[in-house]
């Protein structure tokens, strides 16, 4: 009975851990905004994170939607066979990236490769006090070191997805066409009276624009956020690929949701 | 500006040693008054009073987790004390928003334990940061002004490095000139001294007594090495339990016959400072006696 | 303004998003391929219309002409009112007729249209008369069955 009721004041507190969280971390997200004046006015410095975040997860990114793209190509192949509607693969390959797993697998991909950094370079600042040591030369952290990368990751994700999905169509295309022998002009045609530039294509960049200010504003509440420690930046790091990951997923449940609506 | 103007005002300081009333308030750059300060239900300061004179190398000792560091955040306004006041060249702390704070602090270097130099840019960059964050000046100027404070403390030649290049007593002397980039009315040491060889030892003493002397600023030395900062400083605070326990110039100091401050010098494991943690008898512990 | 080695790959990161995000809406999407912009509207009643779904293409000889802009039901007259959205470079006979078609055995629904023999044309608001409603499997399947019991029991 004792036992029960230890781990309900667990679940208990965890719950209302989380909740305050969510709260500090909104907080946060409304500082940044506030602070982000010099992220414009000094271009340098968020074009340095557009590097960082974006530029550095280029290979991973594009090399997973040529993967990504290429099984779909397989997969899609095998079972439109059994239909005899091989012609539409190209369809369900653009469609299927454009959609869901271009922003998502992108937004996952995207958390753990620059979210995990952006989350531990400002974790390990904080533990070798840089961001104390900035707030004393009268310099904010928020606005100096948060904020660029905050932007940054927000630029990146979106282009990011846009190169997923165009690699992953490629893969489709060189599975599809070039390895399997679909017809190349049914291929594209087919894809294009289907796949609506604005229902299907702007959705989607839709989708990856708030995936990229979710997994951002996640990164970097973590780093700042993070215990002061080695053991602490670990922690804030993991949580960030967590937290991001679920939170990509709930909202690409909540923005399909919105987004099917006209469609019906 | 109003501080800037009471600054103006305030050049021609007295320079005898520091006497506790108030009545020569302009000698003094940073006042604390009756200040009480704790981390959640945890005590830190308890009614502590300090002054530290202008033109002055203070040296603020103590053993480890009496509230040396915690002193300093007070003064630079990272924490604000639970009653109390903090004035800072005749400005209250308590009554500063943000921006008023960050102007203060525009006149405050500060050198943290490690150094906290930015990992992500080189030391020229490190030196530079503030001049480019806080000032207009144009890019030559900038470079002047940094090389001019690498050289003064010997780092010309390594302008260039990054930080994880250097050796822990030359990432200390780049931490120093970047903390005096702005030439500060006020520097504070956090630990300078921490983790340092003799000779790197030696050589910080010295920087940080010349640049303040060059500077005509005020320095404040938080430290528990007795025997570098004796040489060094002007005058000493000891600081136990959250109250100053005994405070003197270098000789009164080492003069001194107050039990905590004879342990603390010369090094003694026990003293009013026990070594033991508060416990129950050994022989208890070890169930020798019948409790 | 002062260069370095981030603004280079930056710069080149920002192309290759961008025409990657163009590359998805003209060469996967339709934007530019078809975006009919001067169109003329017509109406046309149906009895049923199956599965038709507002954008359907329409097609006239199996050449697309334009697309489905609004479907709904007309309380009035109980019928299903369509409007199709033409491109202006086609016209059609007064006296066309429209009629739901299936792409393949159970491919989506569109709308065709046939050309009539009158000398006026199509104009926007106009409705058009000559209608034919969505063939529904299961309503075929069942007179298929019924005719053979007919048969049968002769």
């Amino acid at each position: 009975m004792n036992g029960f009721l230890d781990m309900l004041a667990r679940l208990g507190a965890r719950a209302t851990n989380m909740v305050w969280r969510g709260g500090v971390m909104a907080r946060f997200f409304f500082l940044v905004l506030v602070n982000s004046g010099p992220a414009f006015r000094r271009l340098p410095l968020t074009v340095r994170e557009v590097y960082f975040s974006g530029v550095q997860s280029l290979v991973i990114i594009m090399v997973s939607g040529l993967f990504v793209g290429m099984v779909l190509g397989l997969q899609g192949f095998q079972t439109l066979q059994n239909y005899g509607a091989e012609e539409t693969l190209g369809v369900l390959v653009a469609l299927s990236l454009v959609r869901e797993l271009g922003p998502v697998v992108t937004g996952l991909l995207f958390a753990s490769r620059a979210g995990s950094a952006m989350t531990a370079e400002i974790g390990l600042m904080k533990a070798t006090e840089q961001l104390k040591a900035m707030d004393i030369m009268a310099v904010n952290p928020i606005a100096r070191v948060v904020a660029p990368r905050f932007w940054g990751g927000v630029v990146s994700m979106p282009l990011l997805a846009a190169l997923f999905s165009a690699m992953g169509i490629f893969g489709g295309y060189l599975v599809g066409v070039v390895l399997i022998g679909v017809d190349s002009g049914v291929f594209w045609s087919q894809m294009q009276s289907k796949v609506d530039w604005y229902y299907d294509v702007m959705n989607g960049v839709i989708k990856s624009v708030v995936f990229g200010f979710a997994v951002s504003c996640i990164s970097t509440f973590e780093g700042f956020d993070a215990a002061p420690t080695a053991e602490g930046v670990s922690r804030a790091t993991t949580r960030t690929v967590v937290t991001s990951a679920l939170t990509i997923l709930a909202l690409d449940l909540v923005l399909t949701a919105f987004m099917l609506k006209p469609m019906l | 500006m109003p501080a800037q103007s009471g600054r103006e005002s305030l050049c021609c300081y007295h320079s005898h040693p520091p006497v506790k009333s108030s009545i020569a308030l302009n000698s003094h750059l940073v006042e604390i008054d009756a200040v009480d300060f704790a981390y959640g239900k945890r005590p830190i300061l308890a009614n502590i009073n300090l002054r530290i004179p202008r033109g002055k190398v203070v040296a603020i000792m103590g053993g480890s987790g009496c509230g040396k560091t915690t002193l300093l955040r007070l003064i630079c306004g990272q924490i604000r004390p639970s009653r109390g006041e903090v004035r800072v060249d005749g400005i209250s702390l308590s009554g500063l928003d943000t921006e008023g704070l960050y102007a203060l602090r525009r006149r405050m270097g500060m050198l943290f334990q490690f150094g906290a130099l930015f990992t992500d840019m080189s030391v020229y960059d490190n030196v530079a940061f503030q001049l480019r964050e806080n000032t207009d000046l144009p890019d030559d100027v900038i470079h002047d002004l940094v090389m001019l404070k690498l050289n003064a403390v010997g780092l010309r030649g390594v302008a260039n490095l990054m930080p994880s290049e250097l050796s822990g007593g030359m990432a200390r002397r780049v931490a120093l000139a970047r903390a005096v980039a702005l030439d500060p009315m006020l520097v504070m040491y956090d630990e300078p001294f921490a983790g340092l060889d003799p000779m790197a030892l030696g050589v910080i003493g010295q920087l940080i007594r010349k640049l303040n002397d060059a500077l005509g600023a005020t320095s404040i030395v938080v430290t528990h090495d007795v025997q570098e900062s004796l040489q060094i400083v002007d005058y000493v605070y000891f600081v136990s339990e959250g109250r100053v326990v005994s405070e003197g110039t270098p000789d009164e100091i080492r003069r001194s016959d107050v039990p905590f401050v004879r342990q603390f010098v010369l090094g003694e494991a026990d003293g009013p400072v026990p070594f033991h943690y508060p416990a129950k008898s050994y022989a208890a512990e070890l169930g020798l006696t019948v409790p | 303004m002062e260069r370095n080695k981030y603004d280079l790959w930056v710069g080149v990161f920002l192309f290759a998003g961008f025409a990657a995000l163009l590359l998805l809406a003209l060469k996967a999407g339709n934007l530019g391929a078809e975006n009919i912009k001067d169109i003329y509207k017509v109406e046309a009643r149906f009895e049923n219309i199956g599965g038709l779904k507002v954008r359907a293409p329409v097609r006239s000889s199996g050449v697309l002409v334009g697309r489905v802009q609004e479907i709904h039901f007309d309380n009035d007259k109980f019928q299903a009112s369509v409007v199709l959205a033409i491109d202006k470079r086609y016209t059609f006979p007064k006296d066309s007729s429209a009629s739901i078609l299936t792409s393949g055995l159970l491919g989506e629904q569109f709308m065709g249209i046939e050309a009539g023999g009158d000398s006026a044309v199509l104009k926007e608001g106009d409705r058009i008369a000559l209608t034919q409603s969505a063939v529904v499997l299961e309503k075929l399947i069942g007179q298929f069955l019924f005719s053979k019991a007919a048969e049968g029991g002769k």
